[in-house]
C-alpha cells in the first residue's frame, strides 16, 4: 500500500497557510496526468486488499469516506503516490514511499534536522516518520478535535513512544522519565487534559512539532539559552513577575548567567518549584551540617549552620539556587560548582548598581579590599534590612560601614579626601544622635546619603553626593527645604553664575551636621556664608549685629535672620525677605517698632568705602583725626614734661633727706 | 607702709599733734569723681568688649559681665550714673554761682574759672619753656590748663558719646526723625569718641595727675580732697601765695584723714588705675595685634 501525502500541522498558523498555498499550486500540474481516484478505489476500497512493504504484508485498504473527509480528500491519489501517475493498472506491488515534503518542504526540512529525522537517517527503526504522528489517508485539519495532532491528542501521540514501557523509552537514552505521567499531573497537563484548555501547552508547544532537538543542542527550543523565550511565548512578560529575582532582559540575552526557567520549574512537572533528588537542601546538609567540614583547598570551614539559615531571608531559597552549577547525578553534586555565589543572578538590578559603584569598581580590578555582597549582608544568615539583628539594619549601618571606613581601617587608609573621623563625627551629628542615641530608624544613616549599592565618590557626577545631586539626596528626607532651596538664588537654575554655588553640605557639613537651632551652628554659619561672601561678611562684623555674634551670642541678627536660609533671593526679587515689600517686616522680627526709615540702617556698612558710604568714611576719619590730634598733642606735652617731673622728684627727695638729717641732728642735740 | 610709719614717727617726734592739710576739693566733688570713675570704667569695660569683639579678652569680658545683654544693661546703667554725675555737677555749679560767685560772669571769667583764658596760654608757653630748660616752672594757679582740658573733655565727651549713645539705645525712636544711616554714623562717633576718652583718661590724665614722677605712684587728693600744705605750695604756688596774701589759707586747713581711710582710698585708686591701664593695654593689643 502506498502512502498519501501528509498534511502537516504546525502551531504557527502561517506555515499552515503556506502549505495550503503550495498544495493549490500542485493541483494545476498534477491535473495533466491525473488518474481518476475512482480508478484507484476500484481496487483499494476492498478492505481485505493486501500489499507488500519491505517484505511484510500489510493492508492497503483505503476508506473512501474517510479519505474524502480528510484534509487531502480533494487531492488525487497520484498527487502523493507520484510514482503511480500514468502507470498501467494494476500497478507494481512495491510502491515508492510518499514524500510529504513535496508539498510540505519546510516541515520536512525541520523534521530532517530534528532528533527524529536524524534517527531515521541512521536507520533507527523506532524513529517516527510523518505518518507515525499524522496518520496517512485519514489526516484531519489540526483544528478538528479528531485530528491525531489536535492539541488535546498530542500528549498521546508523543506518549505512543515516550510513555513508560514503550520501546523508545526503554531502548533509547532519554533523561526524563514518566514524561507523560508527569506532564499530565503538571499544571500544563492538568489544564489541557483535565480542564480541556486547548491553549494549554502540549509537548509540541515546548519541543516544537517538527524541529525536536535535544536540550543540549543550542538550537533547541528547550536548550538553556532558548528555554526562556520558549516559555515566554505563553508566559509573556513573566520577567515582570520575576523582576525581583531576575532581570528579564538579561534572562533572554545572557541566559547563562541567570537560572533558566527549568532550574526552578522542572520540565514536565511544572507546577511549583521543586528540585531533583541530589539538589535538595537536605542532600547538601548531609555533609555541610558537619561542624568540622573544611575546604581541602584553603581549610576554611564549609559548615552551614542550619539555624542561621532558618531565620535568613533566603530560608525558602534552596542551596542550589545560589550555589549554581551542581550536577544532581554526581555523588557529590557540588563538585561541579566552579563559580562563587553570584547574588546578582537573582538581584540583578542591585548587582548592576553594585558594579557601577566604587565598591564594584574595585572588585572588578581584583582589589582585595573590595567589599562584596557578603561583607555587608553576610552569607547564610542574610536578614533583611528591616530586621534589627541584621548588619544592614539602619542603626547598625554606621558600624558596618566603619569596619572599613573608620580611621585606620582599610578604606580610611586609602582615602585621600578631607573627611576624617567619620564615624565619630557622624555619631555626634544630628543624624547620628537621632539614629544611635534616640534610636530613630528613619534618621539618615550612611546609606541614605551614599546609597547602599551605588556608593560613589562625590567627584563622580552620578554619585548621590556629587554637588549636582546633593540637594536631591538631602531632599529625599528634607523635601520642604529642597523645594525652597531649588527656587533660591543659590540653586543652579536660578543663580545663573559661573561660580560654584553652595549646596547643603557647604553650610551644614557632611558628617558633622548639627541642629540648625544650636548655638554653635548659628555662629558658624556666618563664616560659612563668608567663605564666598567675603566682603559682605567682613562689613557685617563691623556692625553691632556682627560684633555681638562675634562675641559668641546668637541673639542678634545673623545672615539668615535677614536673608533667609534656604530661600535666599536677591533683594530685587519681590519675594526676597529684604525686598522693599518685606524689609520692614524682616526688621520688625527683632525691632517691633521698626519703620521704613529704620530699615535704612546700613547692616553691612563700612567706613572704608568713601564712594559708597561717604558719610561713614568722613565721620570715621574726622573722629580718627580728632583722636590722633589729641593724642599727639597731649602725648608730646607729657613726654616733654617727663624729664622735668623726674627732676622735681629728685629735688624733693633730696630736700626731704636734708630735712630728715637736720631733724635727726636736732633730736640728737 | 614703712614710709608711713616714719612719717608718723616724724610727726610725733617733730611736732606736737598732726599737721593740718589744705582742702582742695569739696566732699561733693570727690563723690562725683569717685562715681565718675566707677561709671567710666564700667562703660569702658562693657563698651570695649563690644568694640573689640574679635579678641579673646572681649568675649571673656562679655561673659564675665553675664553675657552681651547683661553687659549692655550695665553699660546703660553706668551711662545713667554718669549723666547723673553730670547733672549734679551742673546743679552744683548753679549753687556755687548763687553762693560764692553771685554772677555767671564771676564764675566763668573770674580767677578760679574752669574756662581757658590768657593766663593759661601763658602758662602753656612757660611750661614748654620749662620743659626744654629755658625757664623756671610756671607758677600754676588753682586750675592748670591741663586740668581745665580734662574738665572740658568730660563735657565734650558726655555730649558726644551721650547723645550718640542715646541714638543707639533708642534707634527706633531716633529713626522716626533721622535716616537709618544716622545710626551707622552714631555708631562710629560713639565708638571712636569712646576710644579717645578711654585712651586719653587712662594715659594722659593718669600721667598728668597720678604718674608724674613727683606724684608717683598716685595723687590721692581727688579722693581725700586734701594735700599737705608743702605740696600745695609747690604744686599751685600762685594760689598758695594768693591765699597767704589774703590770709585765707587757714580757712582751708583741715585735719587729715586717719590711715585706714587713706588705705581704703589707695585701694580704690589702685583698682581704678589697674583697670584703666589694663583697658589701655587691651586696646593696644586689639588694635595692633588682633586687628582683622
Amino acid at each position: 500500500m502506498t502512502r498519501r501525502k501528509c498534511r502537516t500541522y504546525q502551531f504557527p498558523g502561517i506555515s499552515v497557510i503556506a502549505s495550503m498555498f503550495m498544495l493549490g499550486s500542485l493541483f494545476a500540474t498534477a491535473a495533466a496526468f491525473a488518474q481518476e481516484d475512482s480508478e484507484c478505489l476500484i481496487c483499494h476500497e476492498d478492505n481485505t486488499l493486501e500489499g507488500k512493504r519491505n517484505g511484510r504484508t500489510i493492508s492497503v485498504f483505503v476508506n473512501e469516506k474517510q479519505f474524502a473527509g480528510s484534509v487531502h480528500g480533494s487531492v488525487g491519489c497520484v498527487s502523493c503516490h507520484l510514482d503511480l501517475a500514468g502507470t498501467e493498472l494494476p500497478h507494481a506491488e512495491e510502491v515508492a514511499r510518499v514524500q510529504c515534503g513535496t508539498c510540505h518542504s519546510a516541515e520536512e526540512e525541520m523534521h530532517a534536522r530534528s532528533l527524529h529525522g536524524k534517527a531515521i537517517e541512521k536507520g533507527d527503526a523506532l524513529a517516527p516518520t510523518c505518518q507515525n504522528c499524522h496518520g496517512s489517508h485519514e489526516i484531519l485539519p489540526v483544528k478538528n478535535p479528531q485530528s491525531a495532532v489536535a492539541p488535546l491528542r498530542i500528549p498521546f501521540v508523543c506518549g505512543k513512544c515516550h510513555e513508560e514501557g514503550t520501546p523508545v523509552q526503554k531502548q533509547r537514552v532519554i533523561h526524563q522519565d514518566h514524561i507523560v505521567d508527569n506532564y499530565s499531573e503538571s499544571i500544563h497537563g492538568e489544564g489541557l487534559l483535565r480542564k480541556g484548555l486547548i491553549v494549554a501547552p502540549s509537548c509540541a508547544s515546548c519541543h516544537t512539532a517538527h524541529l525536536i532537538l535535544p536540550h543540549t543542542d543550542n538550537a533547541s527550543s528547550i536548550s538553556r539559552n532558548n528555554i526562556a523565550s520558549t516559555c515566554a511565548k505563553c508566559h509573556a512578560q513573566i520577567e515582570e513577575v520575576h523582576r525581583k529575582v531576575i532581570k528579564g532582559e538579561l534572562w533572554e540575552k545572557q541566559a547563562h548567567v541567570l537560572p533558566a526557567c527549568i532550574d526552578c520549574h522542572q520540565p514536565h512537572k511544572i507546577r511549583k518549584v521543586f528540585y531533583d533528588q541530589g539538589m535538595a537542601d537536605s542532600d547538601c546538609m548531609r555533609c555541610h551540617s558537619d561542624p568540622n567540614l573544611k575546604a581541602t583547598r584553603d581549610g576554611r570551614s564549609l559548615t552551614v549552620n542550619a539555624e542561621e539559615v532558618s531565620f535568613s531571608k533566603h530560608v525558602k531559597t534552596a542551596c542550589s539556587q545560589c550555589h549554581t552549577g551542581v550536577t544532581a547525578s554526581r555523588k557529590r553534586p557540588c563538585e561541579t560548582i566552579d563559580q562563587k555565589v553570584d547574588c546578582s543572578s537573582c538581584h540583578a538590578e542591585i548587582g548592576r548598581e553594585y558594579l557601577s559603584s566604587m565598591h564594584g569598581t574595585l572588585l572588578l580590578k581584583n582589589d582585595p579590599n573590595a567589599p562584596t555582597c557578603k561583607e555587608c549582608h553576610g552569607t547564610h544568615n542574610v536578614r533583611g534590612k528591616t530586621d534589627p539583628r541584621s548588619p544592614t539594619f539602619a542603626t547598625n549601618i554606621p558600624r558596618l560601614c566603619a569596619t572599613c571606613h573608620q580611621e585606620g581601617n582599610k578604606a580610611a587608609v586609602r582615602y585621600k579626601g578631607a573627611e576624617h573621623d567619620i564615624l565619630e563625627h557622624y555619631t555626634e551629628s544630628i543624624h547620628g544622635k537621632g539614629l544611635m542615641k534616640s534610636g530613630l530608624t528613619v534618621t539618615a544613616t550612611c546609606t541614605n546619603c551614599h546609597t547602599a549599592h551605588r556608593v560613589l565618590p562625590h567627584q563622580n557626577d552620578s554619585s548621590s553626593i556629587s554637588r549636582k545631586n546633593i540637594p536631591e539626596t538631602c531632599g529625599r528626607c528634607h523635601h520642604g527645604i529642597q523645594e525652597q532651596f531649588q527656587s533660591s538664588v543659590h540653586a543652579t537654575k536660578v543663580g545663573h553664575t559661573e561660580k560654584s554655588l553652595p549646596v547643603c553640605n557647604d553650610c551644614h557639613t557632611a558628617h558633622t551636621i548639627r541642629r540648625a537651632d544650636e548655638e554653635g551652628f548659628k555662629l558658624n554659619i556666618m563664616s560659612q556664608c563668608g567663605r564666598c561672601h567675603e566682603d559682605i561678611a567682613k562689613t557685617y562684623f563691623d556692625t553691632y549685629h556682627g560684633k555681638v555674634s562675634q562675641l559668641g551670642y546668637t541673639k542678634t541678627a545673623k545672615c539668615y535672620d535677614c536673608h533667609g536660609a534656604h530661600d535666599i533671593l536677591p533683594i530685587a526679587d519681590p519675594k526676597s525677605h529684604l525686598s522693599r515689600e518685606n524689609v520692614v517686616a524682616t526688621c520688625q522680627k527683632c525691632h517691633p517698632g521698626a519703620t521704613r526709615r529704620f530699615a535704612g540702617y546700613l547692616t553691612h556698612a563700612t567706613h572704608h568705602d568713601p564712594e559708597k558710604y561717604p558719610f561713614l568714611f568722613w565721620t570715621f576719619w574726622g573722629m580718627t583725626g580728632l583722636l590722633l590730634g589729641t593724642f599727639a598733642f597731649s602725648g608730646i606735652h607729657t613726654l616733654m614734661w617727663l624729664p622735668r617731673a623726674l627732676q622735681m622728684r629728685r629735688e624733693r627727695r633730696a630736700r626731704e633727706k636734708s630735712q630728715e638729717s637736720i631733724q635727726s641732728e636736732e633730736s640728737n642735740e | 607702709m614703712s614710709k608711713e610709719t616714719t612719717n608718723q614717727s616724724k610727726r610725733v617726734n617733730g611736732h606736737a599733734g598732726i599737721k593740718k592739710q589744705f582742702q582742695r576739693f569739696s566732699r561733693l566733688n570727690r563723690a562725683l569723681h569717685a562715681l565718675m570713675i566707677v561709671s567710666f570704667i564700667s562703660l569702658a569695660l562693657t563698651g570695649m568688649s563690644l568694640k573689640f569683639a574679635y579678641t579673646g579678652w572681649a568675649s571673656f569680658l562679655s561673659r564675665l559681665f553675664g553675657g552681651f545683654e547683661s553687659a549692655g544693661y550695665i553699660h546703660r546703667l553706668a551711662a545713667i550714673v554718669m549723666i547723673g554725675v553730670f547733672i549734679v555737677h551742673i546743679i552744683d555749679l548753679v549753687r556755687m554761682k548763687r553762693k560764692e560767685f553771685l554772677s555767671w560772669r564771676a564764675l566763668l571769667f573770674g580767677k578760679h574759672t574752669m574756662l581757658l583764658n590768657k593766663s593759661d596760654l601763658r602758662d602753656l608757653r612757660d611750661s614748654i619753656k620749662w620743659f626744654v630748660g629755658k625757664g623756671e616752672r610756671p607758677k600754676y594757679g588753682r586750675w592748670t590748663y591741663w586740668e581745665k582740658f580734662d574738665y572740658f573733655a568730660v563735657f565734650w565727651g558726655i555730649a558726644v558719646i551721650g547723645s550718640t549713645g542715646m541714638m543707639l539705645w533708642f534707634p527706633e525712636l531716633f529713626t522716626r526723625v533721622f535716616p537709618g544711616w544716622a545710626i551707622n554714623v552714631a555708631t562710629i562717633i560713639h565708638s571712636d569718641e569712646a576710644l579717645l576718652a578711654t585712651g586719653f583718661i587712662f594715659t594722659v590724665h593718669f600721667f598728668n595727675t597720678h604718674l608724674r614722677p613727683e606724684k608717683f605712684p598716685m595723687d590721692i587728693v581727688v579722693f581725700t580732697g586734701r594735700m599737705s600744705v608743702e605740696e600745695f605750695r609747690e604744686d599751685k604756688p600762685k594760689e598758695y601765695e594768693a591765699l597767704v596774701a589774703s590770709g585765707e589759707l587757714e580757712k582751708y586747713l583741715v585735719e587729715p584723714y586717719p590711715p585706714i581711710v587713706i588705705r581704703a582710698v589707695r585701694t580704690f585708686g589702685w583698682t581704678a588705675l589697674t583697670l584703666g591701664f589694663s583697658i589701655v593695654l587691651a586696646i593696644i593689643y586689639a588694635m595692633l595685634f588682633a586687628y582683622r
